[in-house]
């Protein structure tokens, strides 16, 4: 029997040999990992408080999104998995959220927010740590220099759009205007955008009457108002603050003296007031299901979400988290993986269409260029359905003069 | 400024006080009496809100809902008191905070189960549906029919109290629970009642908010802050303090909301730091009481 000592001797040589093999063996599957590994995306949004009902739709269809690329097979062989926070509507809460996501869970993206105040505090976290961002939160800021990064896109509408696009259908020269408007960085920035637009127009403003946010009574606002006899109303607020505020306004009979314009009608705060309250109400919108008519996308989208939830609609909320997880993922297809550099290229580059027209990403500032609604509400007895909200009564397509030039938001041109 | 203005701003102001006196109201008789701090006041206010618009639609009135949501709810309120509030009286003055508190979510929670969190429409009552002329200016009926409505609870609680030998009772078992006990009186009774009127009162808070606010799982936790203001600033446990703070704060909401909009809602934590340090035990408060 010989000695083992003697088979077994092993040289330098076969030992570096074995070492690298052995390490070229771990190393293998790590490599084969990378390629099937799930892409992660990050989507912090308020599902607690005042706009829970908007954060919901958010993420019903932004899982959709997600759904349909992973029945497709996933993103170059990979699955995509979303990873839903709570960000509680409050800016610390939201920054601690999204760093969890990125350091924590690894995320490769992040999408979301809802509020204007809390995509700031997300767009603070994730362009610190160079991870993309595609905000679906009205506001103008984050086109601004000082807000921007390569890695930050903005995918919904922005103030401004929003409030020329109203005030082109409601107001004319000479018209009267008075304002109500929510006391933070949403309503500022919205009255900013009437009035340009109403300066452009030619129409004369009479007053403005800051909330505070989240009021519950506007019943103290009213005479003042009513006082001003304006011929229209802004209301400049968000989620049940516009609920709220065009239901009272009604009460006292402001309806009768004015027409009350909104620089954005909310789906659901109309199915929470009921048909009365918001009759003849207009106000602009990124999305609303009876495009359908007008839009083979718009179609394709709701007959997709009925499919995934038992037959509902999807709301304008609903449709910013389908296309900003969308337009990430249709560009992560391009892009092959990943890869930020890649993926950031290829949405400056991407054209897509997925709820209601065509929309890109504009260059300098990351702004989704797309089409603008105007809707209005419709009285009880025109509506065919209970789903038969609104009347649309401008679809303008998206173009670059709807925006602010890119010289204006400080941007290198 | 004209005076129409400033006079319709004080209707507007005086409507929005009523709404707070009849909330501050069941929170200030349920500690001046029981010394329980109810922090599950406006989950009830909101429970009262829900059953309101449910009774009506079952019964395609209004009324019936606005007259059986209170009797309902403060049922459940003596149900509350019963089986969980009884077992902490004579204890630390927080573990019946806690246990309200407590209650609050899973009222909150329940509700957001049952009828999901978005909003419901609460529809005026048809009667008081659109506005009245008041010859200097529009004020909306229902508004006004909420001043009267809580004008006349006022005047009801107030004979009740005063002339009864009920409120006698329950004015001396605030006063002294063991002298009542030798006296032969059931005081847990009282408190049983006293419990059930307090929740009563916030649930009738509730449906009388509904068809001007929209109905939310939510809507009760701004309701308990500014009730809670109101309270301090009448003094805990006074009713006519918290009658006198509510139709103040409402009317300097109103006021401030003419002049400087911004600040409406600031103005009711201003007011309540000026009292507390003029007079800590509020307005009307007992010194000593809140201790």
């Amino acid at each position: 029997m010989p000695k083992s000592g003697s088979t077994l001797k092993i040289s330098r040589r076969t030992a570096l040999a074995g070492l690298s093999a052995s390490a070229a063996l771990l190393a293998m599957p790590r490599l084969g990992r990378a390629a099937d590994e799930t892409i992660r995306i990050g989507f912090p949004t308020p599902l607690t408080g005042p706009f829970a009902a908007e954060a919901r739709d958010q993420v019903k269809c932004a899982e959709l999104a997600v759904k349909l690329a992973n029945d497709k097979g996933g993103i170059g062989g990979r699955k995509v998995e979303l990873l839903v926070r709570d960000d509680k509507l409050n800016a610390g809460e939201a920054a601690t959220r999204t760093l969890e996501l990125i350091e924590k869970d690894k995320v490769h993206a992040v999408v979301g927010a809802l509020s204007s105040a809390v995509q700031l505090a997300v767009n603070e976290v994730t362009r610190a740590r160079g991870v993309i961002y595609v905000s679906i939160s009205q506001s103008d800021t984050i086109n601004e220099a000082k807000d921007f990064s390569k890695y930050t896109f903005h995918e919904a509408l922005n103030p401004h759009m929003t409030t020329a696009a109203v005030a082109r259908q409601t107001l004319k020269k000479g018209m009267k205007v008075a304002h109500l408007v929510a006391d933070y960085a949403y309503g500022h920035e919205m009255l900013r955008g009437f009035k340009r637009a109403q300066t452009a127009i030619g129409a004369d403003n009479v007053g403005e009457i800051l909330h505070p946010f989240g009021a519950a009574d506007y019943s103290t606002f009213m005479p003042r108002l009513m006082s001003l006899r304006p011929d229209v109303l802004c209301i400049s607020n968000f989620g049940r603050d516009q609920a709220n505020a065009i239901k009272q306004a009604v009460d006292f009979g402001v309806k009768q003296q004015m027409k009350i314009v909104v620089p954005v009608i909310l789906h659901n705060q109309r199915l929470a007031v009921g048909p009365d309250v918001f009759e003849g109400v207009v106000g602009g919108a990124n999305y609303y299901w009876g495009l359908e008519t007008q839009s083979k996308s718009a179609a394709a989208f709701n007959a997709a979400f009925k499919a995934a939830n038992g037959g509902a609609i999807p709301t304008d909320y609903g449709a910013y988290g389908y296309a900003g997880v969308g337009s990430l993922l249709a560009a992560m297809q391009t892009a092959g993986g990943t890869d930020t550099d890649k993926v950031v290229d290829a949405l400056e580059k991407l054209q897509y269409d997925l709820t209601k027209g065509p929309q890109h990403y504009r260059k300098c500032d990351h702004q989704s260029v797309q089409p603008v609604l105007v809707l209005e509400s419709k009285k009880k007895s025109a509506m065919a359905n209970d789903n038969d909200l609104f009347a649309i009564l401008a679809n303008d397509t998206g173009s670059d003069d709807m925006l602010r030039s890119c010289s204006e938001l400080g941007h290198a041109t | 400024m004209d005076l129409s203005l400033i006079i319709m701003q004080l209707l507007s102001g005086i409507a929005l006080g009523a709404v707070l006196v009849i909330t501050a109201l069941g929170l200030t008789i349920v500690f001046g009496m029981l010394g329980v701090v109810n922090f599950a006041h406006g989950a009830l206010f909101m429970i009262g809100a829900y059953a309101g618009l449910y009774l009506a639609s079952l019964t395609g009135s209004f009324w019936w809902g606005l007259l059986l949501a209170p009797i309902l709810i403060g049922g459940f309120g003596m149900l509350i008191e019963y089986v969980l509030i009884r077992r902490l009286y004579g204890r630390s003055i927080d573990d019946p905070l806690l246990l309200t508190f407590g209650l609050s979510y899973i009222l909150v929670e329940g509700v957001r189960i049952v009828f999901g969190s978005d909003g419901i429409p609460f529809p005026t009552p048809p009667q008081l549906i659109g506005v009245l002329d008041l010859g200097i200016g529009f004020f909306p009926r229902y508004r006004l029919f909420v001043i009267a409505l809580v004008a006349v609870v006022l005047l009801v609680l107030w004979l009740t109290l005063e002339k009864t030998r009920i409120g006698l009772i329950v004015r001396a078992g605030a006063r002294d629970p063991t002298i009542m006990q030798v006296l032969g009186v059931d005081i847990g009774r009282v408190w049983l009642a006293i419990f059930g009127l307090g929740v009563g009162l916030a649930a009738l808070g509730g449906v009388l908010a509904g068809p001007m606010r929209s109905v939310n799982p939510e809507m009760g936790s701004l309701v308990l802050a500014e009730a809670f203001v109101v309270t301090v600033i009448g003094g805990l446990g006074s009713i006519v303090g918290a009658v006198v703070a509510g139709l103040m704060v409402g009317i300097s909401i109103s006021l401030v909301a003419l002049f400087a909009p911004e600040m409406a809602t600031i103005v009711m934590f201003a007011l309540m730091a000026v009292v507390l340090l003029i007079r800590p035990q509020g307005l009307f408060g007992i010194r000593g009481r809140t201790a």
